[in-house]
């Protein structure tokens, strides 16, 4: 097993491309474009939380950026098949 | 009018107070007139990078505050006519710095030199979103190691919203830099290619310096790295990517340290 690491060492680097690569995805998400995705994230959670029981890391913003266009991607996900009804009854 | 760079990381210890010095350095070394701007006040170092430590009698606060006329403040450098320093202010707290202040002394800045260069502290608060400000060029320090790419990716995105040219809709040019580079360490797959960390921050590539013991020899000295051995790695590093910022296409490459082991054990020896 030594010689074996010995003649071929394995490689940290592309872990760590690898990692950075996920974390930084995850964090554009979050913190990207400034304040605006932020602030419409945030925004965008209290309005449908009002309606749906809908958690913090359910909401996903993330905003293209390109010419001609920009392409502005909301998602969120709400647990179950719930809530519209039950809400409306509520 | 000057050209406002802004040397800027999230990360600290990553090489901005060297960067500073040694791009200030290499453009006065071209006949620009270049003032350095230090913003880390209560931690300053770029004056004892410079040379200059024991020459600071006003600072960026006190000419702030109205104590002390801009001119008084400069310090001319010992080596090189058109290079000057603004230091910042050892004994004050952060928030002595106010927009205001900051803008109306670059403002003056700009007016007499060709190259305004700001030494940003390490961290994203005041003393940080006050030193990019001005930015048209951000100059973004990073080291081949996680957190820093992670860091630099943060300072990128607040380049992108909380600068004047923000503001304004438009964008600071931004240019990597990529400091601390060990070829073989990175050829061996133990260290980030530069490949690697341009495809994670796709930034546009203002030069590599590569690890050298003359980074440390140069700052025990208080001689910027790119005027102290001019023919080390580092130096021509740096004398490059000052060059690319003038707009001139240098060809990017890694310098190696010049010599075989003869001249490698006078150096050592002397």
């Amino acid at each position: 097993m030594t010689l074996w690491k010995r003649l071929f060492p394995s490689t940290s680097a592309p872990q760590a491309r690898e990692r950075l690569q996920i974390l930084l995805s995850h964090e554009r998400q979050v913190l990207g474009g400034g304040d605006l995705l932020a602030r419409l994230r945030e925004d965008i959670l209290a309005v449908v939380a009002k309606h749906v029981p809908c958690e913090q890391d359910n909401v996903k913003v993330r905003l293209e950026r390109g010419t001609p266009m920009s392409i502005l991607e909301i998602e969120v996900e709400v647990r179950g098949d719930v809530g519209l009804a039950a809400s409306r009854a509520a | 009018m000057a050209k406002i760079i802004t040397v800027t990381s999230g990360k600290g210890g990553v090489g901005k107070t060297t960067t500073t010095a040694a791009i200030g350095a290499a453009l006065a070394r071209t006949g620009d007139k270049v003032v350095v701007v230090d913003f880390d006040v209560g931690l300053r170092n770029l004056d004892l990078i410079m040379g200059a430590e024991r020459r600071v009698v006003y600072d960026f606060v006190n000419v702030i505050q109205g104590d002390a006329r801009l001119p008084q403040a400069l310090i001319k450098d010992k080596r090189l006519d058109s290079l000057f320093l603004l230091p910042a202010s050892q004994t004050r707290d952060k928030d002595a710095l106010t927009e205001e202040g900051v803008d109306r002394v670059i403002d003056m800045l700009s007016q007499h030199f060709d190259w305004v260069i700001c030494d940003s502290p390490a961290g994203i608060e005041r003393g940080a979103t006050l030193a990019m400000r001005h930015a048209e060029i951000a100059i973004v320090v990073t080291n081949p190691e996680v957190s820093s790419v992670r860091d630099s990716d943060r300072i990128v995105g607040i380049l992108d919203s909380k600068t004047l040219k923000a503001e304004r809709g438009e964008t600071v040019d931004k240019r990597l830099l990529l400091t601390r580079y060990d070829h073989a360490r990175a050829a061996r797959g133990d260290m980030l290619k530069t490949e690697d960390v341009l495809d994670i921050l796709s930034l546009p590539l203002l030069g590599i310096v590569p690890e050298s013991p003359d980074v440390l020899r140069a700052s025990n000295m208080g001689v910027p790295v790119s005027i102290h051995d001019p023919d080390s790695a580092p130096a021509r590093a740096y004398r490059d990517a000052a060059l690319r910022l003038k707009g001139e296409n240098i060809a990017m490459e890694i310098p190696r340290q010049r010599g075989g082991l003869f001249s490698k054990l006078l150096r050592r020896a002397a």
